[in-house]
């Protein structure tokens, strides 16, 4: 049953990364801009929940409020920066963005401190349930899968169902057809940044109490993240999702069972110091074979 | 020839280019009289980088083809020298030219595939592959893992000790040097007008009947081949690899230098480099100056920086001296 | 008679449920000028993308030359002799005007890997350039980044370049769009002489050039070619007067 509880990690994960994921992928197909600096997003969303929750006292209160506050967050980036790239080619979006995580992980070091921070998982997710007769699970990990696939589901709905959805997927089809529309596009791009930016955090902040709050945290997964939207095809929340619980069930295998595998021709230490770098090396060898099967993702639009 | 270097003096480019290379020329005798040891490891830093920007510079300056994973072939040269070293082989006669065979064999290989693709999904899928090679190092626990390794310099039967900081900083200048100057015949050849045709206009220059894919392969592999070269030296700088040389980081950092030195200006790299690296040297005591301690947070106003120089200075440093023909 | 320059059977090209080519045939003879019309949407640039080889066409087949280039790449019909200009002006903006035809001539000189050689000091590549420039009379112009040169400049050099593989057939995408009324005469003059070079294609919807130039006109209408003869005929043909003239009003 080791087995079953792997692949609800897998889950997790993949539910984590997709939250990222999202974001990053809206800004791209809307605003076709190519933001590194949506790691930072993540990052900021964890350090407000670790002071808003310190503030508050509460995990459920803490979380809540540090959403917003990234949304906040987001929307000032948006209109300070983002929003005077949306035009440049991507060498002058890769450029700035990458300045912003220069700019936000220094921040954090002036701020909060060059140390890590943990956030305690809350009491009462701090235990396990039986997720069937004789298997337990953490709660807090079962949690994740059900706040994930909640949010998975309201974006669903979202972008399925409501005027706002219905112009994001014009936006991500046609970029020229929503101005023609008289939809008032700078205010439609800063709330799409925004939302991306709240997802992004709330991701962040879920990811603290079994991960740990530091700098640069968003960086390596940005990779990750970019990684599912160009499996998924940018632009494409769908291809996304696919992707993401793809990519996490690849990496979530490789670490819990490359081991064993490695085991017989490898001696134990070198089997699971490389493991968790061989996972990794798989999700690159699977972007790289889809992206020369389908030169624009799974879901892409052809160009 | 002779003519055409006596005029270009007569430019501000060409007079702080002149400068420029004399004092770099001259940096080890300059320090070792103002008795500052500490700024020939910054120069020869910034002559690595520089050629190692230069080698990007080919690729994304003179083909516009954002790679985004140019910090691999400093991995793949620095790697090569260090396991071939912690094997025994010492030789910089065999560690060289192996380094630099494998880098340009494996940047024709992921070239392959990467050039299929266009835009954004050019610049990830080369990011990829980049990480792949970073995290192919971090698992190599043999050669050190995450932590890196401490090997020894290559040897050269005697020739150069590249022990010493002055002769391994002259030798660093001259590839830097050489590597300028492959890359000014580069670009004004056959070969590079073809380069720079398509990155001015793709299609118009496969209706012209050019396979623009062989030769962006070609370029392609040429830049991995002196990115390697640069990763070669960055190991026996510190006698010292690790995977952080190569971490996506680095490529963006090279990508900065490009850009901040001016994309397909000739000696932008050196420029680039020279900026990236002062403007570290210059903010944080500017800092302090203004509040003890805040030096240390130099990156909270470089970010910005980069910022504007993404969205007003495309030219980079380049510009600032002039237009520029040819 | 002579074995036809470009010959196209049959293609069809559906672009999912539009029919955008529909079973056309079409063929230039060496030293002839085909005229292409018809109006708008009606698929004549989808058309020319499968004789040039940006599109393959669903069905059909193409021979140029003497030799089936359906499935030949772009790069390797160009290589046979078939020059395109383009719809819309596609120079290469950051080069000069000579540094333009040169790359043009550069393409039909062998293969481009030669790395250490300067182009510039290229005799070759540069006095045959210079020829092309002269050709179209773009002489005075030759040191100018192409960006600065006027539109119909631009549309000269184009040609020049076009012709700098000394082509077989030329594929004219709407020479004429954008110029004014002389510059128009001057470019139908200047293809009138060419045409002891090279047969030509031309896509126009100037129909005085057209008619002034053409020896054969085809009309294209809805992706279907539904008629093909001398300037005489089409003017004459009733069908034709219905479906373009009839748009021409409206």
């Amino acid at each position: 049953m080791e087995y079953l509880i792997q692949v609800l990690n897998g889950l997790q994960l993949g539910l984590l990364m997709f939250l990222l994921a999202a974001g990053l992928t809206l800004t791209f197909g809307i605003m076709d801009l190519v933001n590194l600096a949506h790691g930072s997003l993540y990052m900021m969303g964890a350090y407000f929940a670790w002071t808003l929750i310190g503030w508050t006292d509460s995990f459920v209160l803490g979380a809540l409020l540090a959403i917003p506050a990234t949304f906040l967050l987001g929307v000032v980036v948006e209109v300070v920066v983002a929003r005077r790239l949306y035009a440049r080619d991507h060498l002058a979006q890769v450029l700035a963005t990458f300045g912003l995580i220069l700019f936000f992980n220094e921040l954090v070091r002036a701020i909060w401190g060059p140390d890590g921070k943990s956030i305690a998982v809350p009491a009462f997710l701090d235990h396990t349930v039986e997720i069937l007769p004789g298997i337990p699970y953490p709660a807090y990990r079962f949690a994740l899968i059900v706040v994930g696939t909640a949010v998975a589901l309201l974006l669903a709905w979202l972008v399925a169902r409501t005027r706002l959805g219905m112009l994001i997927r014009a936006g991500a089809s046609n970029r020229r057809m929503i101005g023609a529309l008289g939809v008032n596009i700078e205010l439609l791009f800063t709330l799409v940044f925004g939302l991306g930016a709240a997802f992004a955090g709330l991701a962040g902040l879920m990811a603290a109490p079994i991960a740990s709050v530091k700098i640069g945290m968003g960086d390596d997964i940005l990779i990750v993240a970019f990684v599912i939207i160009v499996i998924g095809g940018i632009g494409s929340i769908k291809g996304a999702f696919v992707a993401a619980l793809m990519v996490g069930q690849i990496d979530i295998v490789g670490r819990a069972f490359l081991p064993d595998f490695l085991k017989t021709f490898l001696d134990p230490a070198s089997a699971s110091a490389a493991a968790p770098a061989i996972s990794q090396v798989l999700i690159y060898v699977v972007m790289a074979a889809v992206l020369v099967w389908r030169p624009t993702g799974l879901f892409g639009q052809r160009s | 020839m002779q003519t055409s270097l006596i005029a270009s003096l007569r430019t501000p480019r060409g007079l702080v280019t002149t400068a420029l290379l004399l004092v770099l020329a001259l940096l080890p005798l300059l320090t070792q009289a103002l008795d500052q040891r500490y700024l020939l490891l910054v120069g020869t830093r910034i002559v690595i980088w520089s050629i190692a920007a230069a080698s990007l510079n080919m690729i994304l300056g003179y083909g516009g083809l954002v790679s985004f994973g140019h910090a691999a072939f400093f991995g793949i040269g620095g790697y090569t020298v260090g396991i071939l070293s912690a094997n025994g082989i010492n030789s910089g006669w065999i560690q060289w030219p192996a380094a630099v065979a494998i880098a340009g064999v494996w940047a024709a290989l992921i070239g392959a595939l990467s050039l299929r693709t266009r835009g954004v999904y050019f610049i990830m899928i080369t990011l990829a592959f980049a990480q792949l090679v970073y995290y192919l190092g971090s698992g190599l626990e043999a050669y050190g893992g995450d932590d890196g390794l401490n090997i020894g310099r290559s040897r050269f039967s005697g020739l150069i000790d590249l022990r010493d900081k002055a002769s391994f900083y002259w030798l660093c200048f001259a590839l830097l040097l050489a590597t300028l100057w492959f890359s000014s015949r580069l670009v004004n050849s056959r070969f590079g007008y073809v380069l720079r045709g398509a990155k001015s206009n793709e299609l118009r220059m496969t209706a012209l009947g050019f396979p623009i894919f062989r030769y962006r392969l070609a370029a392609f592999a040429i830049a991995g081949a002196f990115g390697a070269l640069a990763g070669i030296l960055l190991a026996n700088e510190g006698a010292y690899i690790s995977p952080a040389m190569m971490s996506w980081v680095k490529s963006g950092d090279l990508i900065v230098i490009v850009v901040l030195g001016g994309m397909g200006a000739l000696f932008g790299p050196l420029y680039g480099a020279i900026g990236f690296f002062a403007v570290e040297e210059f903010l944080k005591p500017l800092l302090d100056l203004l509040h003890k301690g805040w030096g240390e947070y130099w990156q909270i106003v470089f970010g910005p920086l980069l910022v504007m120089v993404a969205l007003y200075a495309q030219g980079g440093i380049d510009s600032l001296l002039g237009r520029r023909h040819g | 008679m002579a074995e036809p320059l470009l010959s196209a059977q049959g293609l069809v090209k559906r672009f999912g449920g539009l029919l955008a080519t529909d079973n056309v045939s079409i063929e230039v003879m060496p030293g002839e000028i085909h005229a292409l019309i018809g109006p708008n949407g009606a698929g004549k640039t989808t058309l020319v993308s499968q004789l040039t080889g940006n599109l393959r066409p669903d069905s059909g087949s193409i021979r140029f030359a003497g030799r089936d280039v359906t499935r030949l790449p772009l790069h390797a019909r160009v290589r046979l002799g078939l020059a395109r200009s383009f719809q819309i002006t596609a120079v290469l903006r950051d080069f000069t005007a000579l540094d333009n035809v040169a790359l043009a001539v550069q393409a039909h000189d062998g293969h481009s890997f030669r790395f250490l050689a300067d182009v510039r000091a290229d005799r070759r590549l540069r006095d045959s350039a210079r020829r092309g420039l002269e050709a179209v009379g773009l002489q005075a112009r030759a040191e100018t980044l192409a960006s600065a040169l006027s539109h119909g400049e631009q549309r000269q050099l184009e040609i020049a370049m076009a012709l700098a593989g000394e082509p077989r057939l030329l594929l004219l995408d709407e020479p004429m769009a954008g110029m004014g009324p002389e510059e128009s005469q001057r470019l139908v003059g200047m293809l009138r002489n060419l045409k002891s070079r090279c047969g030509m294609l031309l896509i126009e919807h100037d129909m005085d050039a057209v008619f002034a130039l053409a020896d054969r006109i085809t009309v294209l209408v809805y992706g279907r070619a539904i008629a093909s003869g001398t300037p005489d005929q089409i003017r004459g043909n009733a069908q034709v007067r219905q479906a373009y003239l009839g748009e021409e009003v409206a």
